[in-house]
C-alpha cells in the first residue's frame, strides 16, 4: 500500500528530473566560475532577484498585467475563432463567402503588423490585446472548422434516423465529435498567446513581464532578465497544464484519456 | 476479442433456451407494400421497378451479390434515400405512422462514443426521451439484450458484439413495428454472430415486428427468415419461403438444402474460376 504510494510519488517526479538536474548543473557552473555572472547569473541569484522584486510588489503587478492581457486576448480571439469555426463548419455558403479573406489574412505573420499596430494604438493596452487576439484566433478557428468537418458522417446519419432535431444533432453529435480537435486548437493558441505577448511587451509596453525584462536590460540587471524568461516558461506551462486538465475532464470518453 | 468470446460462451445457452420456449410472434408489425420502385444514381439504374408485398410480422432476408441493390432497397425503405420513381407504404395505403415505427440497425454499431451505454439506448426513444419513465424503459431494453450491468460504461470499453447489442437495444427501445437490418452481424466473429442471431430471433418472436434483413450470409438468411428474397441486378429473381419449423438447427439437412438452392440460383451462370 505505502510502497504503491511511494511508487506513484516517484512517477510524478519523473517529468521534473530533467529541469531540476539542469538547474543543478547551471548553479554548479556559476559557483565554480565556469559561467560568468555577467553572461548568465546563477539560479540562486535569479531567486534572490525574484525575492527582491516580489517584496517591492513590482513582480506581482507586472505578472498580473501580463496575465490579464493574455486572458483578455485569448477570450476575445478564442471566441471569434470558435464562433467563426462553427458557422463555417456548419454552413458551406458562409465558408465560401469568408474563406478567401481568412486565408489571405492567415498568411500574414501577425507579428509583422506590430509597426502598424503601434501607429494605430500607440503602446496602450489595446495594442497588445489586439496582437494576442490575432495570434490565438487562427489556431482555434482552423481546428474548430476541421473538427466539425471530420465528425463521423455515419453518426450524423444515425442521429437523423432517430429523429434528432438540428439543435440536438449539433449538441449531442457534432459538437462532442469536434471537441478533441478544438482542444488541439486551444493548446496551439496558448503557445501563440505567450509568444505574441512576449514580443509585444518587449517592443511596445510600459508594464508587464516583457517590459520588466527590457528595463532590466537597460540597467544591465541580467538576473532580472533571466527571471522574466523563467516566469514566461512557468506561465506557459501553467496554461498548458490547465488546458490538459480541461481536456481530460471533457474527453473522458476518449480511449486516449482513459486510465487503466 | 477475448471479452467478446467469453460473453458468448456465457450467454449463448440462455438465449437458446429462451428462443426455444418463445410463443409464436405477436402480430404487432406492419405490412409493407412496394410498387414499381426504381432508384437510379445518375444514369446508373440500381433498382429496376421492384414489386413486393410483405405481410405484418414476417421475417424477410434479402440476399444478393455486392452491388445488386439490396442495401439501396433497404435505405429507401427506412427513408435514408428517396426513390427515383415508384412508391411504398407500411400498413394500409393511407395510414400515417410515426417515424419511430420504422427503425434501422447498421453494420457498424454507430454508438455515440461520448455517451454512456444507457444514454446511447435513450437516443432510440427519439422525442419520447424527455418523457417520464424514459430512463427505465431504456434500462429495461438494455437488460433485455443482457447488458444491464454495463449501463454506465463508455462504448469504447465494450467488445464488438456488446456494442452491436447496445445498438440493437437502441433500435428496440421505441418498440418499432418494422426493424430493418443492414448486414447487422457482418463485422462480428463467428461465435459472436451465432449468439447475436439467436438474440435477434428471440426479440423478433417476443415483439412481433416485421423484420427486413440484408445479409450476404445465405446460411444466416435461411436460419432466421420466413422468406428469402434474392436480388440480382436490381430485380427480385427468387422469392423463397422457408418453412422449416423453429427452432431451427444450424447445419441441419433442411437448412443446408435450402441454402444450396439459393447458392445455386446465385451462381447459376458462374463458371469455374470466375470471381463472385
Amino acid at each position: 500500500m505505502s510502497a504503491g504510494r511511494l511508487q506513484k510519488a516517484a512517477d510524478g517526479l519523473v517529468p521534473w528530473l530533467l529541469p531540476l538536474g539542469l538547474l543543478f548543473v547551471w548553479e554548479l557552473a556559476s559557483q565554480t566560475g565556469l559561467i560568468s555572472g555577467r553572461v548568465l547569473p546563477a539560479p540562486s541569484a535569479v531567486v534572490v532577484a525574484g525575492w527582491r522584486l516580489a517584496a517591492t510588489g513590482e513582480l506581482w503587478v507586472n505578472m498580473g498585467v501580463s496575465g490579464l492581457r493574455a486572458l483578455v486576448g485569448l477570450a476575445i480571439g478564442g471566441t471569434f475563432g470558435f464562433v467563426l469555426g462553427l458557422t463555417n463548419g456548419l454552413s458551406k455558403k458562409f465558408e465560401r463567402a469568408t474563406d478567401t479573406l481568412l486565408q489571405m489574412v492567415r498568411n500574414i505573420p501577425h507579428l509583422a503588423l506590430i509597426p502598424l499596430v503601434i501607429l494605430w494604438f500607440g503602446i496602450e493596452e489595446a495594442a497588445k490585446i489586439f496582437l494576442v487576439v490575432l495570434g490565438v484566433f487562427f489556431p482555434i478557428y482552423i481546428n474548430t472548422l476541421h473538427g466539425i468537418r471530420t465528425v463521423d458522417p455515419q453518426l450524423i446519419e444515425m442521429g437523423r434516423t432517430y429523429g434528432m432535431t438540428k439543435f440536438e444533432l449539433f449538441w449531442r453529435v457534432i459538437l462532442p465529435g469536434a471537441l478533441p480537435s478544438i482542444f488541439v486548437g486551444l493548446r496551439y493558441a496558448l503557445g501563440f498567446m505567450w509568444l505574441t505577448l512576449i514580443v509585444a511587451e518587449t517592443i511596445a509596453a510600459s508594464s508587464g513581464i516583457g517590459y520588466m525584462a527590457m528595463q532590466a536590460r537597460e540597467f544591465l540587471l541580467v538576473d532580472v532578465v533571466v527571471l522574466s524568461i523563467l516566469i514566461y516558461a512557468l506561465l506557459g506551462k501553467l496554461a498548458d497544464s490547465t488546458a490538459r486538465f480541461l481536456e481530460r475532464l471533457c474527453l473522458s470518453w476518449h480511449p486516449a484519456f482513459q486510465s487503466k | 476479442m477475448t471479452a467478446g468470446a467469453l460473453s458468448v460462451a456465457r450467454s449463448a445457452p440462455e438465449y437458446w433456451s429462451e428462443a426455444h420456449e418463445a410463443t409464436p410472434p405477436v402480430a404487432r408489425g406492419l405490412s409493407l407494400t412496394v410498387r414499381n420502385l426504381t432508384k437510379s444514381f445518375g444514369d446508373n439504374p440500381v433498382l429496376k421497378g421492384l414489386d413486393l408485398f410483405i405481410p405484418a410480422g414476417q421475417f424477410v432476408s434479402i440476399v444478393g451479390k455486392s452491388g445488386c441493390g439490396k442495401s439501396t432497397l433497404l435505405r429507401l425503405l427506412v427513408g435514408l434515400d428517396q426513390p427515383t420513381s415508384g412508391e411504398f407504404w407500411y400498413g394500409a395505403a393511407d395510414e400515417k405512422h410515426d417515424k419511430s415505427a420504422v427503425r434501422v440497425m447498421f453494420q457498424e454499431p454507430r454508438l455515440l462514443p461520448w455517451a454512456r451505454v444507457l444514454s446511447n439506448v435513450e437516443v432510440g426513444l427519439g422525442r419520447a426521451r424527455k418523457e417520464a419513465g424514459a430512463r427505465e424503459r431504456a434500462l429495461e431494453t438494455l437488460k433485455g439484450v443482457g447488458l444491464g450491468d454495463r449501463r454506465d460504461e463508455w462504448p469504447s470499453v465494450l467488445s464488438g458484439g456488446q456494442r452491436q447489442r447496445v445498438a440493437l437495444a437502441r433500435a428496440l427501445v421505441s418498440h418499432p413495428q418494422v426493424l430493418a437490418f443492414d448486414e447487422p452481424l457482418g463485422a462480428l466473429d463467428a461465435l459472436t454472430r451465432i449468439s447475436m442471431q439467436n438474440l435477434l430471433e428471440q426479440v423478433w418472436r417476443e415483439q412481433g415486428f416485421t423484420a427486413l434483413m440484408v445479409t450476404h450470409d445465405v446460411a444466416e438468411a435461411v436460419m432466421l427468415a420466413d422468406r428469402v428474397l434474392l436480388i440480382e441486378e436490381g430485380k427480385i429473381t427468387l422469392d423463397l419461403r422457408v418453412d422449416i419449423p423453429r427452432p431451427r438447427r444450424r447445419g441441419s439437412a433442411e437448412v443446408a438444402a435450402l441454402e444450396g438452392r439459393i447458392l445455386d440460383a446465385l451462381f447459376k451462370d458462374a463458371r469455374v474460376g470466375e470471381d463472385a
